[in-house]
């Protein structure tokens, strides 16, 4: 890939050198194929965290059983841990399918969700006193919208001037991270300026709650509606077509079938942020009612994972955020009732990812191998 | 404020960005080695958070010597295992670095809570003490930044200014840029660029076990969890500030190490109201800006991230 080398010039020279992105070279694969290879996967994950957790010298039993009730035991457990923490890593995980599948290397989802979050933050403060009905669609859009612009900025400058959206996407990364560290000792602190911390959201303008007794909130169905949606417009419009195109073969798309590469790129990297940035508004109007620094675990980079499981398939994305959210929720758990540091989820996310990569890359061989090249 | 008084807070300033800057250029200066055989490691936090445990392990057992060899040894295993996926199969380097990175801090945090206890009670390891420099420390104002730090330091400036010739005038060095640039006309010139890439990984991976060795055994005296706090990612951004130049590098890292010590400086002067995390996104602004200004003339090597 060429960095700047043919940057600066035309927008299809420097899109021409899309990233290099998997799994384009995987086939079909029906869903109930992927589920399964999943759960193979899964298991497979479970069994090294089983044998970690043997190595450390935890009792294996008891800690697998609190991970699976932390996240499946009991209604609670299933809505207001499991299903609530799907939403930011869903929303987060369609932002990087739909960058992936343009060839687009957004690693920016976490930046982009962090501004989602702020802009959000910013407009409930103007809002306060209006209707829900109004300023709650605005807060949302407001969010979307902010999401966009800040992975735009990566759109543009990997456009016009060619450099690597991996790099600049980390970069915007740290920039809304001490931007929000700002904002919240700043412009948006809370009223007293005692905590490092927006104002707390009204009631009235949070996302309503749609079981009582319960977390869950109206941000789910919208993932699920946003998730179909992205899913119908990639299979069955022109300009999904034209982005999966892109991301396929560049060259091809541009010489063959007479896209506008450049264009198609940059839209995929805005679109992208608007879904990052939704889940952002979406995660501060239905969970954390606030804007501090660590509003965001790392959702943006668990979100590669999430989407990389899913093969890239918004539908899919819902199940792997789901699953994702499940180990998350059953990790605190594990480490409320059995002791185990919940942090060793991440080890088995990263098992997860890993075995994932493995596979496509044995399957290319594979493929390659019968071809005889 | 009289003008002592200014020399000290400058040299305190001064002083404390170095400190800061060294972990980040001993990583940085790796990342260099690394990306100029095409290699882009995102991993490296990984490696940074496992020489930091690495070293605390080891520096309890056989002291501060051994814990940043044991630094430096566990930074470059979990290297290892992302040039085993991205050299070995060549797996997309921006994924797998991802999950190395998620891989490390969650086994680092469960070893270190597991045998060092689930409070995560601070846990004190020897340090490595100041090593001034006769002469050069008795420089005013930079004498106690350059001239009066743990020996890490030294090494940093030292690994820049080696690695600086060693890439224009030896054949190793050639050979390094070669696979980053043209891996085929590197073929053709008798070179092995995945056996180059995969050197240059292992030695990007001690870099940052030595740089996470650094932040316990020479600064903060104790493990914490997630202690990297994405100096990996940050290292990143210096190599690219630094224009992929070994020089250049060692003086992007001073520039994140001087934004990063502004709050003290801040508090020093008695500026309270200064919103330091804005001085706190300058240098990932000024990276960027760096990057775009650069375009059409760039300093990158042609192959970064590529696969084949």
């Amino acid at each position: 890939m060429t960095n700047g080398k043919t940057g600066g010039g035309t927008g299809t020279q420097a899109a021409a050198a899309a990233p290099d992105v998997l799994p384009r070279t995987a086939p079909y694969w029906s869903a109930m194929a992927a589920a399964g290879q999943v759960s193979v996967l899964l298991i497979v994950a479970l069994l090294l965290l089983a044998a970690l957790l043997a190595a450390t010298g935890h009792a294996v039993g008891p800690a697998l059983l609190a991970l699976v009730r932390g996240a499946f035991g009991s209604w609670y457990a299933i809505t207001s841990a499991t299903i609530v923490r799907m939403v930011p890593l869903g929303f987060a995980g369609l932002a990087v399918a739909l960058a992936f599948r343009a060839g687009v290397l957004n690693v920016g989802a976490e930046g982009q969700l962090l501004m989602g979050a702020a802009a959000a933050t910013a407009l409930a403060l103007a809002l306060q006193h209006t209707s829900p009905w109004l300023a709650i669609p605005v807060m949302i859009v407001g969010g979307a919208l902010a999401g966009g612009v800040w992975a735009s900025v990566a759109g543009v400058l990997r456009l016009r001037f060619g450099v690597l959206e991996v790099i600049s996407t980390i970069m915007l990364n740290f920039v809304a991270l001490n931007l929000i560290g700002w904002l919240v000792r700043g412009p948006l602190q809370e009223p007293q300026r005692i905590n490092p911390q927006s104002f707390s959201l009204p009631v009235s303008l949070q996302l309503p709650v749609l079981l009582d007794g319960t977390r869950l909130h109206a941000g789910v169905p919208l993932l699920l509606v946003t998730a179909a949606v992205l899913a119908w417009w990639l299979f069955n419009t022109a300009s999904g077509f034209r982005v999966r195109a892109v991301g396929a073969n560049p060259g091809a798309a541009h010489s063959a079938g007479e896209i506008p590469v450049g264009r198609t790129l940059v839209l995929a990297f805005a679109w992208s942020g608007v879904l990052a940035g939704m889940g952002g508004a979406v995660e501060y109007l239905g969970i954390t009612y606030a804007l501090y620094e660590n509003f965001s675990p790392g959702y943006g980079y668990t979100a590669i994972a999430v989407a990389l499981l899913a093969r890239l398939h918004p539908v899919g994305v819902l199940g792997t955020a789901l699953l994702f959210g499940a180990l998350e929720a059953g990790a605190n758990a594990m480490q409320r009732d059995a002791g185990v540091p919940s942090v060793v989820v991440s080890v088995v996310e990263a098992v997860l990812i890993l075995l994932v990569v493995a596979l496509d890359r044995w399957r290319a061989r594979a493929t390659t191998g019968r071809r005889g090249t | 404020m009289s003008a002592i008084e200014a020399m000290d807070i400058g040299g305190a300033f001064l002083e404390s960005t170095v400190r800061t800057a060294t972990p980040l250029a001993l990583a940085a200066l790796g990342e260099c080695v690394s990306e100029r055989a095409g290699v882009i490691n995102i991993g490296l936090e990984g490696s940074i958070i496992a020489g930091a445990l690495g070293g605390t392990v080891a520096a309890g057992m056989v002291g501060v010597g051994g814990g940043f060899v044991a630094g430096a040894l566990a930074g470059m295993a979990i290297a290892a295992l992302f040039a085993w996926f991205t050299v070995g199969m060549r797996a997309d380097q921006i994924i797998t670095g991802t999950a190395i990175t998620l891989f490390a801090l969650g086994l680092t945090g469960t070893l270190y809570r597991s045998v060092f206890g689930n409070t995560g009670v601070a846990l004190s390891t020897p340090t490595a003490g100041e090593l001034p420099i006769p002469g050069l420390s008795q420089i005013p104002l930079i004498g106690q930044a350059f001239f009066s730090q743990p020996a890490m330091t030294y090494l940093a400036m030292c690994i820049a200014v080696i690695l600086g010739w060693w890439m224009r005038h030896t054949h190793a060095g050639l050979a390094l840029c070669a696979t980053g640039e043209y891996p085929d006309a590197a073929v053709a010139a008798g070179i092995a660029p995945r056996r180059v890439q995969a050197l240059a990984v292992l030695f990007a991976g001690a870099m940052a076990g030595l740089a996470g060795a650094t932040l316990v055994l020479a600064q903060a005296g104790t493990f914490v969890e997630g202690m990297s706090a994405g100096r990996g990612f940050i290292a990143i951004a210096i190599v690219v500030l630094g224009r992929w130049q070994p020089l250049g590098v060692a003086a992007a890292a001073l520039l994140f190490g001087a934004a990063n010590s502004l709050q003290t400086l801040f508090q020093a002067m008695g500026w309270v109201g200064v919103p330091y995390q804005l001085f706190l996104a300058l240098p990932y602004v000024l990276t960027l800006l760096v990057l775009a200004g650069a375009s059409g003339r760039t300093a990158a090597p042609a192959a970064l991230g590529k696969r084949d």
